[in-house]
């Protein structure tokens, strides 16, 4: 940076610029608070120079785009080669109402797909089971048998398009289920894309949505990585995520450190197994939030995607370059969007997009405007995917890589996160690790705290948030509504029925006894399931047979 | 000195968003109530069995999966049905505009949606509460 004597004379120049410039200016003007934070709570100074990175080294720290500790990104050339994929996350209702709104997005310019479960499905349980009364649809689509994945993908060519699945509990049945549709169609399996969210641990720690204990559930992810390895090579059998973590109150600190930690222990649990690093941790990827504060969040990405090559370097040994990378998708943040004004919600959503991208993510999903109402509708959805490219192709923003990276604030913001991180990996060796920690309830209580410190900042007025606690007005804005309808339940309901009808009772039982007697071994139950559902056994069949030889999990009560 | 206001905080159905439910019940706790806080998937039958076993004086519904027109009205129902109508019952969550008087009008005394105060949600207990807390 210039040399120490260039530093020498910094420190000289910021001295006097404090003792005259700066007082003088504070004296005619103060400064609107004592305390300038993020939204996550780490004080920012007035201004960062290079004496905030007194051992700042750009080729250790950064090296460049596409080469370790990939600090600035995965790929040498970024969104100069492809943009990022856009994503848009969606379900509700039937297969046929979301195929509906795939069509929709597909014809607007998405790139890639990504499904929203309704609750029933990401508890394993069918649209028919009495659990699930009054879940239907509500907040994603149904999907209890390989005719609604059928139906759900209808005219879609799921050979070029890559698909991603947030399911987790039960997520090796669900692939399961699109596997064997994709066999039905005749479309090989090497060539499929795509992504299960599988990362079970952080269902524990935040967004809740568990079926089995952790062990049993440890298991089935393994399994999985070690069926893809072999056979799905392409498609990323888990996305390890912050982002529920942040969404349920973490901070961009907690977010990052507990990701990192999750992986750290799907890591682990493959090694266990005696899966070869190498095999495994390509298909590994991430999934962050980006909240409001635009920095904060590129800070993380790049301090993501540092610890994870070094890490998995140097800890883990890996030697194939791709599993040093952190791959990941974004969601802008949910929890940010307000019920009140509805429409700034897409500024809001615009920002954080805009982190996302200077923060070098793969794939990018944005919210809509009236999801602090509903499952957005159709124009609502529309608008969020216009916001990406017009982030792509009008703002300027993909012409060149890392453009924050070298920033004195950025750069030591990046660092304050690793530091954080690495804090949080200790403490959670302390308590004997990740599924220790989350039997202790830690990182639910970490959580629990940071969301009531932000609640309390709103309430102060210490945090303003446009429309609620200033700036707010009387008047609502209509939003035109999203409704499930009753025709799509019945026929759900007919579907169901009809299969369980229509299918040779014998084979579906024998298969469903199998899986049960493999669960109770050791063996990888992948075969099994997938055994089970040729025999069309539905979602909540196969998962509820693996109930009962797994128990199910209760977890810590605290807040 | 009166005795202390004691609310139940539930998640009914099969919701796992539980941020707002846990921000609500120490809300209430700081404020001096005594919250119980039942954890997730609880059946509408499993919190009106609870209330009245844990003697409560309101009960707050946190649902955030869109199923509350089905889960909200139905505790009240069950508390009816159990005599124990005097309890009120307040829910929040992703509630859209149009259901807030449809629930209303099937018992619920409170209705919040994103973004209210904590003060107002600790006042609506405060009166709620008001006319069993003695």
């Amino acid at each position: 940076m210039g040399g120490e004597d260039a530093l020498k004379v910094l420190k000289e120049r910021k001295k006097e610029w404090e003792r005259k410039t700066l007082k003088d200016s504070l004296q005619s003007l103060p400064e609107r608070k004592k305390v300038f934070a993020t939204t996550s709570f780490i004080p920012i100074d007035r201004v960062y120079t290079p004496l905030d990175l007194p051992a700042f080294d750009p080729a250790r720290d950064l090296g460049m785009p596409g080469e370790f500790p990939f600090t600035r990104g995965i790929h040498p050339t970024m969104y100069r080669g492809r943009p990022w994929t856009m994503r848009m996350f969606a379900g509700y209702g039937s297969a046929e109402d979301t195929n509906k709104r795939f069509k929709y997005l597909i014809a607007h310019g998405e790139t890639g797909l990504s499904v929203a479960f309704d609750m029933p499905t990401l508890y394993g349980y069918d649209t028919d089971d009495p659990e699930a009364e009054g879940e239907f649809g509500t907040c994603g689509v149904a999907v209890s048998s390989v005719r609604d994945m059928d139906i759900l993908f209808g005219g879609i060519d799921i050979g070029s398009i890559s698909t991603s699945m947030t399911i987790n509990s039960p997520a090796a049945v669900v692939w399961g289920k699109y596997l064997i549709m994709t066999e039905r169609r005749g479309v090989p399996w090497t060539k499929l894309r795509g992504t299960i969210q599988n990362d079970i641990l952080k269902e524990y720690q935040a967004q809740k949505e568990w079926i089995f204990p952790p062990e049993p559930s440890m298991r089935l992810v393994v399994d999985t990585f070690e069926f893809g390895a072999k056979r799905v090579p392409q498609w990323n059998t888990i996305s390890i995520s912050g982002y529920h973590i942040r969404e349920a109150g973490a901070t961009a600190v907690q977010e990052l450190a507990f990701t990192l930690a999750n992986g750290f222990e799907y890591v682990r649990w493959g090694l266990e197994r005696g899966l070869p690093i190498d095999e495994f941790a390509p298909r590994l990827s991430f999934f962050f939030n980006s909240h409001n504060d635009l920095f904060e969040e590129v800070a993380k990405y790049r301090a993501a995607r540092r610890v994870w090559a070094r890490e998995m370097r140097e800890r883990f040994g890996a030697k194939n370059p791709r599993s040093w990378w952190l791959r990941f998708h974004t969601q802008t943040a949910g929890v940010s969007l307000t019920k009140q004004q509805p429409l700034n919600n897409i500024v809001r959503t615009t920002v954080q997009a805009l982190a996302a991208v200077l923060g070098g993510t793969q794939s990018l999903h944005t919210n809509a405007y009236d999801e602090a109402y509903q499952v957005p509708n159709e124009e609502a959805a529309r608008i969020a995917l216009r916001t990406q490219q017009i982030l792509a192709h009008e703002s300027g923003v993909a012409n060149t890589i890392d453009p924050l990276g070298g920033s004195y604030f950025v750069e030591w913001l990046t660092d304050y996160m690793e530091d954080g991180a690495y804090k949080y990996f200790d403490r959670i060796e302390q308590l004997g690790g990740v599924i220790p920690a989350i039997r202790k309830g830690f990182f639910q209580q970490e959580i629990a705290n940071s969301a009531y410190r932000y609640q309390k900042e709103v309430e102060d007025g210490e945090r303003t948030i446009v429309g609620v606690n200033e700036y707010a007005e009387d008047e609502e804005t209509p939003v035109e509504r999203l409704h499930v309808t009753k025709a799509s339940f019945r026929r759900q309901l007919a579907r169901l029925r009809s299969i369980r009808r229509g299918r040779d009772a014998k084979r579906w039982a024998t298969s469903l006894d199998a899986l049960r007697k493999a669960a109770e071994g050791h063996e990888n139950l992948m075969p099994f399931i997938l055994d089970a559902i040729r025999a069309e056994a539905t979602l909540g069949e196969i998962c509820g047979a693996l109930r009962e030889v797994f128990g199910t999990w209760e977890e810590p009560l605290l807040y | 000195m009166a005795k202390k206001i004691r609310v139940l905080i539930a998640k009914p159905g099969l919701d796992g968003h539980d941020r707002g439910a846990k921000v609500i019940a120490r809300a209430l706790r700081d404020a001096g109530m005594e919250v119980i806080y039942t954890g997730l998937r609880q059946s509408p039958e499993d919190i009106a069995a609870a209330a009245i076993e844990e003697d409560v004086d309101a009960i707050g519904l946190s649902c955030l999966s869109g199923a509350h027109m089905t889960l909200f009205p139905r505790v009240v129902q069950l508390l009816k049905k159990k005599g124990a109508s005097d309890i009120p019952v307040a829910g929040g969550g992703i509630i859209p505009p149009e259901d807030v008087p449809k629930l209303k009008r099937a018992g619920l005394k409170g209705v919040f949606g994103p973004g209210t105060s904590l003060q107002d949600i600790v006042a609506f207990f405060e009166t709620a509460a008001s006319g069993r807390a003695k």
